[in-house]
């Protein structure tokens, strides 16, 4: 197998041994390098925790933001240059619950980027608290007699909000979340990639097994273009299904809705002022 | 124009005045501000200075609102508490404007009654309205009295009714030229009678200046300044440079969008910048509270980023609708950590402009948040405005295209990096939150958290270099100086001129942040430093002592969510003045 592109000389990795962010790496790099991708043509944005690390372990630009806030910068970069392939990704307590109103109101913009999320159904780095995915009765050193609140689905809640790609993986797989990464970057507006994964520090209910043993792939003659199907088998909580839920193809993007780039494909930073119209405008308040 | 013959003038009975402060008074809704509009345009084609300004209550319809235009034959530019000539829609406004009416204003209403100490002149406003075509039309009616009582020529508000309402049908135009007319007859009589004998000095042709508000100025200088990304939650009273730009985005290429919350805006700027963009967020004090994380990643990341807050009072929700200059500290200490910034506080429309189009090219070049505090005062003030000058040469972005070596965080003597951006050249650009290397990763070797609080705060000589120093007006010898910033400028001015003391000047700046390295030596030019401040602390004066070492010897500060008039400074002033001797 010939070098990859997105490999990265790291010294230092800040993740536990066994932790699933390493074959999420692996599969987010293999994703990029099989889509024919350059590095200089990749952003990698993150929020904070030790998925929102990702980043740095790989060669790409990459803007590691505020938590919480992965979303709305990611936005923004897409719409500012548009020939960028964005990619926004951070674990489930970053984007579920610090930035779950950016989460909702980025699908609701359908920016043409790849939302990537770590889901291990706890807090890492603040050691292990409750998250928004956190199955209830989970105990910890917060939630002392369990999790007492419902779990955040965020597939059906994305689905509901007519996201227009729907995918969760395990990261115990690697070919197959690979495979479904490279659809989602490919797929033209916001998709949205929910990966499931051991927490081998914090979570000792949700481990690799666990995930073996309660999850499955949808059938192979799944229809992605169903979204009540694709909510049906979303809402399925006792065996978790994985694979592309629901896919909806050529809505306009927020870069397309912008209106910008109709007549002008240039990215923002290669344009400049309309003198000539912002004197005419000027002068309409001369009298 | 000729009456004589038609209706007799009685010249024994105008009083001649360079100036007259019209005062309009109603609820929200009944359409103080097409009034305002079409009396400005009016005024001005016929050669006069004109001034608006508005007080408003938070609300869709009813409560007391009211409207000011200074009309005059030299050049207005600020609050007064004067009505000359006032028309009441209703019994409460007569309450609602209290000290701002008395025996030497002309009260003009229907049907109102007042407190007895009041003049007041009855006017049949509902049933000319109703008469030209519905009660909608009061306000037109009462353009046309005010035009008729000044004795306005009838040609020059015909053609702003019919530009004003350019968009609406012919019957609507049509019965607005009805209102406008029988207005115009009563005003006539009422000066013709005597009974409003105030009258205007003529003025000669046209005036060809600019006539806008601090938003309009404003949002031109946004666009002027090569801003093409706005993201912001509406907030009062800063929604209007959305508006604006949502307006006119497409047409400049601007990509608008109402982000869910401040959070999102401020960070969604952030994210424009590091793609090279040139991006804006527009909020108040409520806002800008939300933003101070993401204030505090542009300090980190060194992402350019410009806000402008336009203060209202606080704290909390506040007076949503009214003004203050409450919201310095905030900006001055948003977010934490330690980084540079600059904070930029127009005074004028002409201020507003170029601060709104410089503040971009200060922050690309120093890779710093820059804050623009304007105020509801400001924004919605209609001023007459020299030209605004927008430069034939081309913006140019201060961004470099990146080589295969790239670090975004190169050290330098200057602390400033070459700021590439991604997608254009070999390099890659990585920017981080976390303390971080040249390259942008995150890293927790000490020493080299050192060099880079160090570099980032290196940038602080380079905007102290580039500050904007303050502005003296007055004898350049006076002992005594009031010193402002932001929205009281010409308050500042006008008060001063008006008294005409010798010994007194005025000190006023547009950047109060950081200051000038002139800044302590012209305020120990004077020996007695008067503070005009519009909040309750003073917390400018706590700056300028803080960082120059001044001590204050009177504080004139002002915070029930009006701005100062100048009658109220010049009477604090003449107080001083009196007293010091």
């Amino acid at each position: 197998m010939s070098e990859n592109p997105f490999d990265a000389q790291v010294k230092d990795i800040a993740w536990c041994p066994g932790c699933g962010d390493f074959s999420i790496l692996a599969a987010v790099k293999q994703a990029l390098a099989e889509l024919d991708l350059s590095p200089t043509q990749v952003v990698m944005v993150s929020g904070i925790g030790q998925a929102a690390k990702l980043p740095h372990y790989l060669k790409a630009n990459f803007f590691n933001g505020l938590h919480g806030r992965s979303l709305p910068p990611a936005t923004a970069i897409k719409a500012a240059n548009p020939q960028l392939t964005v990619i926004a990704e951070s674990g489930d307590g970053d984007m579920y619950g610090e930035g779950g109103n950016h989460f909702i109101h980025a699908i609701r913009r359908n920016p043409d980027i790849t939302n990537i999320v770590h889901d291990n159904m706890v807090y890492g780095l603040t050691k292990g608290q409750a998250s928004p995915t956190s199955r209830k009765g989970f105990q910890t050193p917060v939630q002392v007699h369990g999790v007492a609140n419902e779990p955040l689905n965020p597939l059906t809640l994305a689905i509901s909000l007519n996201a227009t790609f729907v995918a969760r993986a395990f990261a115990g797989d690697i070919p197959q979340t690979t495979e479904i990464i490279k659809k989602a970057v490919r797929h033209r507006g916001y998709a949205l990639i929910d990966i499931l994964q051991p927490c081998v520090t914090f979570n000792q209910v949700n481990t690799f097994r666990w995930f073996k043993e309660n999850t499955c792939y949808l059938e192979a003659d799944h229809d992605t273009s169903n979204r009540e199907r694709a909510y049906q088998k979303a809402s399925e909580c006792d065996r978790l299904s994985l694979g592309v839920f629901y896919v909806e193809e050529g809505r306009p993007t927020f870069e397309d809705n912008m209106g910008v780039y109709q007549e002008d494909a240039n990215p923002l930073f290669r344009r400049s002022v309309d003198t000539k119209r912002l004197r005419s405008l000027i002068n309409g308040y001369r009298g | 124009m000729s009456f004589i013959g038609e209706l007799p003038m009685n010249t024994s009975n105008k009083i001649l005045r360079r100036e007259i402060a019209i005062v309009l008074a109603g609820d929200a809704g009944q359409g103080l501000q097409a009034i305002e509009s079409i009396l400005t345009k009016a005024f001005r084609q016929e050669g006069y200075n004109v001034f608006t300004s508005q007080e408003v209550m938070s609300r869709v319809r009813g409560g007391s609102n009211s409207t000011l235009l200074r009309v005059s034959s030299s050049p207005v530019r600020a609050w007064s508490e004067r009505s000359d000539i006032c028309i009441v829609f209703d019994e409460k406004a007569i309450g609602h404007l209290g000290k701002r009416l008395d025996t030497k204003t002309f009260l003009l209403g229907d049907g109102v009654n007042g407190n007895g100490n009041l003049n007041i002149i009855q006017i049949p406003l509902a049933s000319l309205a109703t008469e030209s075509g519905g009660r909608i039309l009061i306000n037109t009616v009462s353009a046309g009295i005010m035009w008729g009582i000044l004795g306005g020529g009838k040609e020059t508000i015909e053609n702003v009714i019919k530009q004003f309402f350019g968009g609406k049908t012919a019957e609507i135009i049509d019965m607005n030229l009805a209102a406008v007319s029988s207005g115009m007859k009563l005003g006539l009589e009422l000066q013709s009678s005597g009974q409003v004998p105030l009258q205007l000095t003529p003025q000669g042709n046209r005036r060809q200046d600019l006539h806008l508000t601090g938003t309009e100025a404003v949002a031109l200088g946004v666009i002027a300044g090569g801003c093409n990304f706005v993201s912001s939650y509406p907030m009062s009273p800063s929604t209007g440079v959305l508006t604006f730009l949502a307006k006119h985005g497409r047409d400049f290429g601007i990509v608008v969008e109402q982000a869910e919350d401040e959070i999102s805006s401020a960070n969604m700027v952030l994210g424009a910048w590091y793609a090279g963009a040139r991006g804006l967020a527009t909020t108040s004090g409520g806002g800008f509270a939300l933003m101070s994380e993401a204030v505090s990643l542009s300090g980190m990341t060194e992402t350019p980023m410009v806000v402008m807050i336009a203060q209202r009072p606080g704290p909390a929700t506040g007076l949503p609708t009214r003004t203050e200059q409450g919201d310095l500290n905030l900006a001055l200490y948003a977010g934490h950590g330690e980084f540079p910034r600059v904070l930029l506080a127009p005074g004028n429309p002409e201020q507003a402009f170029a601060l709104a189009r410089d503040a971009f090219q200060l922050a690309d070049s120093c890779q710093v948040p820059v804050l623009l505090l304007t105020d509801q005062y400001l924004m919605d003030s209609g001023y007459d405005c020299n030209d605004l000058v927008v430069a034939e040469t081309p913006i140019k972005n201060a961004i470099v295209e990146t080589g295969p070596e790239y670090r975004r965080y190169a050290m330098t003597e200057s602390g400033l990096s070459p700021r590439g951006i991604p997608g254009w050249g070999q390099g890659l650009v990585g920017v981080d939150s976390d303390e971080h290397d040249e390259q942008g990763h995150i890293t927790e070797d000490l020493e080299l958290r050192v060099r880079m609080v160090d570099k980032r705060l290196r940038k602080m000589d380079l905007l102290v270099e580039k500050a904007l120093a303050p502005e003296w007006i007055g004898p350049a010898d006076a002992n005594n100086l009031v010193v402002c910033w932001g929205s009281t400028l010409e308050i500042a001015r006008e008060s001063v001129a008006d008294l005409g003391i010798k010994d007194l000047a005025v000190l006023h700046f547009q950047q109060v942040f950081p200051l000038s390295a002139k800044t302590r030596e012209m305020l120990c030019r004077a020996g007695r430093l008067i503070l005009l401040e519009g909040n309750a602390t003073g917390q400018f004066g706590t700056l300028l002592k803080q960082q120059c070492g001044i001590d204050w010897q009177h504080r004139l500060l002002k915070y029930n969510g009006l701005q100062f008039s100048i009658e109220e400074v010049k009477a604090a002033l003449l107080k001083i003045m009196e007293k010091e001797g």
